[in-house]
């Protein structure tokens, strides 16, 4: 930006804690066109001096520097395809955490203010997108969520093209007779209205289903996917604006539940049997078509087990309760004994089991099935374990059924894209070691060979990622419906186990998501998590090396390669996180107000101390979603810290880049500090793997060090929660600790 | 989409549910209007220390949410508001919404000094009366809007020590509250619940033996922003204790009480045994439950717990608790050995259950209602339930159903323009 108006707020102590008297002159040295000075910015007349400047054009960019970037959002807004906006939180990191008055506190301010002007001179303001956006939803699969999400989006006014792949809509629920009671009255057995919802969803004009039908390639961006299908009638080519993957789960394979007496006889059946039975009214005997006198059924049939299916499959206590009200609805006077190991009927299910368990012939009883044998007269016995009836307890029956869980019918696309580099690697492998790996990997994934369901046309694999038991789910607990593919949302049993009503409502809210997606395309915008972002990155591809590094990194697989592997960018399926900044080792990429030279400028503004002044600086990269907000809590509570820690928030630390420790480094500032959120299996990033790839490139970045001939232990990456506030100036004196025994930085004066 | 009727959709309620609904509605392009009774939103959330199943902060999903709340155009929050009328319109709702006044204007700049020279003090709603804060203060440390508030009712009469103290001129001790109408094109209600009070379990002494608390509290007593600074100790000695016991549906699947399952309690202890083990490494916990109910990967949490040193998970049912030497005496009937047995512990939590908000003061709409007191939606009213309002159920959950509340509700919206 050109004229760069500096407003420096001196409220909320600012005034008290720094001398002010030289930093017009600071100002000016760093190249701001104007400077204000006012003791109350926020108020409205704070404001109106702002505006005045921007309206008057004599300022296209304004620094504020006042309180945290995350305080008085809404006075400190102005239209951002006009004037640049950065924030300097003087008020936290200077005024409220620092000893007033001191020469390390008024060292800090000024370092923080020059590191606010450089970097806002950097900006360039963004160029919203304007690209004819597709309103159509593409949803794969017409079980209950399918069925549920296409009926949503038709609501909403938006056309759908379902695929099913089978015969007929309506999924698993589609031969289920009962429906348990979602509603009340919940002691009692409900009608499956599953069949209302398929004519529903067939008789809605914007609705197009297409059967027997499949995806076999999907290319493009949200808003503008092209989706080809194969079904009976041929292949067809559409459009698409947004998917909902709903292909369900399928019943666990109980051929593998051999102790628990499956193919020992054809009386051992699972529940999905029983439901075929009850839905045609013949509850019978298997091997002699009688009708049974006693069932037992196994609950957590390979459930809740390491060497089957280590989850709960969340609603096979309940399918047990709707089939025992229905035996004993149809076959009065039917015994049915439950082995359970804990009945899992949470909320209003408990009024279920209590109606069923009051039911006469009803016998609920906590206990493992250990093995079902044969009994002497055709019957069966299930020996039982650790149960409430003894130590060695055995119960007759002559129909078990196996309440089995579900798997999700998830494609694992990593896997599936690995094979596929396997494949290629075996074939035209540099040399034969490197040839014969890949063939032996090749052979190890075969399996996912044909398992591809959405077929999408992205570098990282043609599926959405799968996570923990291959099922689609993002792990968030506050933003369920995310997904590492923008646009794309999973709903229903390949999301996470669930019963139908729950498959219901995830498809209703997968609707809307994907409805939501198309319109902020329209906006130009981004979705989650920053939302209303019109900017995009921007490719300088002449000086790109097609390392590949950004199109394998990138958390949502928004960049495809070209046969050349030149990064193609899709910027609607981009979530402005910057991980693809952080890791192009050319600094090619960089995002309007988010670049390579504007945070590197901020590190190379910092003013080092000579050796003899004993004053070490420190460089701490904090994310802003959880570190920086627990720094400004830390802060709010005036908890103090040590003054020569530098901050710079990030969009993640995913997107920090090398070059600017590096820079920091070769300035002889003496330690950088990473600070993110927490990586792994239970990961808090909000972009999923920004944290994680982070921590992976720490190895480049001592590499860069030891070339530098420079400890290792200069940088530390570490992650805090978003409630960790209390730990904040503990990190700071830790490594402040660290640097002091390691000495200042030999580069210091270079 | 043709949902960008003038009208907008009003949320009542913003807990996660509620800030949910009306946030996915706005980022799909449509007007809302987020109402809620506390001065801040977050709801419940925020006062948990953790969720389950990653042991993560409820602050980190709320900030994400709080920035899509104040960079979205589109919705408008209020806070302080209930309300008090609603009408059925012709194909939606005309609403009055009564603004109570917050006494503190925009000019807020939560400074803190006003809080420095205020002489009253009131149990803190945010820590459940658990401490005691300054009339005037922040309601909570991420609250948004981030602004103070005053509890004028608790002011000695005659002072303005606040005022006074206030650099900006932020404070109106004669601030008024006011009303405004809403022409609603739908509504969710997603008004949440409140946990059973303890006493009303006079046999586990709850309310009345010190070192007996709810879930809820015990959340508090893990949290760094709760009265004990994260620290758990007992309330009655402030030490930290030694034998903790967890005491699973208490008052919940029990006719007398809640006859249904809050669907959050085991886990929730679960994860506060993580707690415990986490700054107690040597404390013994026992978990008495009737039934482990863990579903879906949750069952993870179950597994990871059942396995740490030091914690027992026993089936049974306790029917008493008694102040002995030093601590409590549990009386319980261990169901796997089926006989009566006593156990002794220093810290006692009640896994209590969640009671619907529709079963209280419920907001003025013709909502119909399960015997519990869970909301149903009506679609022919444009009336939608979303949360625990609806149903018992985890955060996850929630978000979910919210999600869902919201797009059916944008559908009604579209089927009567």
């Amino acid at each position: 930006m050109e004229n760069v108006g500096l407003f420096l707020c001196t409220g909320c102590e600012i005034g008290a804690a720094i001398k002010t008297d030289g930093l017009e002159s600071l100002a000016r040295e760093c190249g701001a066109k104007s400077f204000v000075m006012h003791p109350f910015l926020c108020s409205e007349e704070g404001v109106a001096t702002i505006r005045k400047a921007v309206d008057d054009g004599s300022v296209d960019s304004v620094l504020i520097a006042a309180c945290s970037p995350r305080a008085k959002t809404a006075e400190f807004r102005f239209d951002p395809l006009k004037v640049s906006v950065e924030r300097t939180g003087l008020r936290e990191q200077v005024a409220w955490s620092h000893p007033h008055g001191e020469e390390d506190t008024q060292m800090l301010a000024e370092d923080l203010l020059r590191m606010g002007l450089v970097r806002i001179k950097k900006n360039i303001l963004p160029k919203p997108l304007d690209e004819t956006i597709e309103k159509t939803v593409l949803i794969v699969g017409g079980g209950m969520a399918g069925l549920s999400a296409a009926k949503a989006v038709a609501g909403m006014g938006h056309p759908v093209v379902l695929v099913e792949s089978s015969a007929r809509l309506g999924g698993s629920m589609a031969g289920v007779k009962d429906a348990a009671p979602e509603r009340p009255p919940y002691g009692e057995l409900h009608k499956n209205t599953i069949g209302e919802l398929i004519s529903a969803v067939q008789g809605d004009p914007s609705v197009r289903v297409l059967l027997q039908a499949r995806t076999v390639h999907i290319a493009g961006q949200p808003g503008q996917f092209t989706v080809d299908v194969e079904s009976p009638s041929g292949k067809e080519t559409f459009q698409a604006g947004a998917i909902v993957q709903a292909t369900g789960a399928s019943p666990y394979d109980a051929t593998k539940l051999g102790d628990l007496g499956y193919g020992l006889t054809p009386d051992v059946v699972t529940s999905v049997d029983l439901d075929r039975m009850i839905a045609k009214g013949e509850i019978r005997r298997p091997s002699d078509g009688k009708p049974p006198r006693r069932i037992l059924f196994v609950q957590c049939a390979g459930s809740r087990d390491p060497a089957h299916l280590p989850y709960c499959s969340s609603e096979c206590c309940v399918t047990t309760l709707r089939q025992v009200a229905a035996v004993h609805r149809d076959l009065p006077g039917m015994e049915c004994a439950v082995v359970y190991r804990d009945m899992r009927t949470p909320g209003q299910m408990e009024h279920f089991y209590q109606a069923v368990q009051e039911q006469p012939g009803s016998m609920f009883t906590r206990g493992e099935v250990a093995k079902v044998e044969k009994g002497p007269e055709g019957n069966l016995v299930v020996r039982l374990k650790d149960s409430l009836l003894g130590p060695d307890a055995a119960l007759q029956a002559d129909l078990v059924v196996l309440a089995v869980g579900m798997i999700p019918n998830s494609a694992d696309s990593e896997a599936i894209r690995a094979l596929r580099d396997a494949r290629v690697g075996a074939e035209k492998g540099d040399s034969d070691v490197q040839r014969a790996h890949a063939a032996k990997v090749a052979e190890e994934l075969a399996f996912h060979e044909g398992t591809e369901i959405l077929n999408l046309e992205y570098r990282q694999g043609p599926d959405l990622p799968v996570l923990r038991y291959k099922f689609s789910d993002s792990h968030y607990i506050c933003f369920p419906y995310e997904t590492r593919r923008t646009g794309i949302y999973a709903a229903g049993t390949v999301r996470a186990p669930m019963d139908a009503a729950q498959a219901a409502e995830d498809g209703w809210g997968a609707g809307l998501k994907a409805v939501q997606c198309i319109s902020a395309a329209t906006r130009g915008e981004a979705v989650h998590p920053r939302a209303g972002d019109i900017s995009v990155a921007d490719f300088s591809l002449q000086r790109c090396t097609q390392c590949k590094r950004c199109t394998e990194e990138c958390p949502f697989g928004a960049i495809n390669e070209d046969v050349k592997y030149t990064p193609q960018y899709n910027p609607m399926r981009c979530r402005r996180c910057g991980t693809c900044l952080g890791c192009c080792p050319e600094r090619i990429i960089n995002f309007p107000e988010y670049s390579i030279d504007a945070i590197g400028s901020m590190v190379k503004a910092i003013e080092v101390p000579d050796e003899v002044d004993e004053k070490p600086r420190v460089v701490a990269f904090l994310c802003e979603n959880d570190a920086l907000p627990a720094l400004d809590e830390a802060a709010a509570r005036r908890l103090s810290w040590n003054p020569w820690v530098r901050v710079i928030p990030v969009r993640c630390l995913g997107a920090v880049h090398v070059v600017w420790i590096a820079d920091a480094m070769a300035r002889g500032i003496d330690g950088v500090l990473l600070i993110g959120c927490r990586k792994g299996d239970d990961y808090q990033c909000h972009y999923m793997t920004g944290s994680e790839l982070a921590n992976k490139r720490m190895e480049n970045i001592q590499e860069t060090l030891t070339r530098l001939k420079l400890e290792s232990n200069r940088v530390r990456i570490l992650e805090i929660s978003r409630n960790e506030f209390d730990r904040i100036p503990q990190i700071f004196a830790d490594f402040e600790k660290t640097i002091e025994e390691t000495g200042p930085n030999p580069m210091k004066g270079f | 989409m043709n949902v960008s009727s003038p009208r907008p959709l009003l949320v009542v309620g913003a807990g996660i549910a509620g800030i949910t609904a009306a946030l996915e509605a706005a980022e799909a392009g449509k007007e809302a209007v987020l109402v809620e009774r506390e001065q801040a939103v977050g709801g419940r959330v925020l006062r948990s220390h953790q969720y389950f199943p990653k042991l993560c902060p409820p602050s980190c999903g709320m900030e994400i949410n709080v920035r899509r709340l104040e960079k979205n155009p589109r919705i408008r929050a209020l806070t302080g508001a209930r309300v008090a009328k609603a009408n059925r319109s012709a194909d939606g709702w005309s609403v009055t919404i009564a603004v109570s006044p917050r006494f503190v204007n925009e000019r807020c700049t939560v400074c803190g000094e006003c809080a420095k020279v205020c002489p009253a003090k009131v149990p803190d709603p945010f820590n459940l009366g658990m401490n005691e804060v300054s009339a005037i203060r922040l309601p909570h440390p991420d609250a948004w809007p981030r602004r103070f508030v005053l509890d004028r009712s608790a002011c000695p009469s005659g002072c303005k020590a606040c005022v006074d103290a206030c650099a900006y001129d932020a404070i109106d001790l004669n601030a008024a509250g006011r009303e405004e109408t809403i022409e609603a094109s739908a509504v969710v209600l997603a008004t949440g619940w409140s946990p059973y009070p303890i006493e009303k379990l006079p046999e586990f002494g709850g309310g009345r033996f010190q070192d007996v608390v709810a879930n809820v509290n015990f959340e508090r007593l893990a949290s760094p922003s709760g009265p004990t600074g994260g620290k758990i100790l007992r309330p009655s000695d402030g030490t930290p204790p030694k034998k903790i016991a967890f005491v699973q549906c208490a008052g919940s699947r029990d006719v007398n009480h809640l006859p249904y399952c809050s669907a959050v309690c085991c886990l929730a202890s679960l994860k506060q045994a993580t707690y415990v083990k986490e700054q107690i490494p040597d404390a013994e916990v026992t978990m008495y439950y009737i039934d482990r109910r863990a579903p879906g990967r949750n069952e993870d949490v179950l597994t990871k717990v059942a396995a740490m040193e030091g914690v027992k998970l026993v089936k049974g049912k306790v029917g008493k608790i008694e102040e002995c030497a030093g601590g409590l005496k549990l009386r319980l009937e261990d169901v796997e050995a089926g006989r009566i047995l006593e156990a002794f512990a220093d810290l006692v939590v009640l896994a209590t259950g969640m009671v619907s908000s529709l079963k209280g003061e419920k907001p003025p709409f013709e909502v119909g209602m399960d015997d519990d007191g869970f909301g149903l939606d009506n679609p022919g009213a444009s009336l939608f339930i979303a949360g625990v309002a609806r149903r018992p159920e985890d955060v996850a959950a929630s978000v979910r159903d919210a999600t869902g509340a919201a797009a059916k509700a944008l559908m009604a919206v579209r089927r009567s323009a």
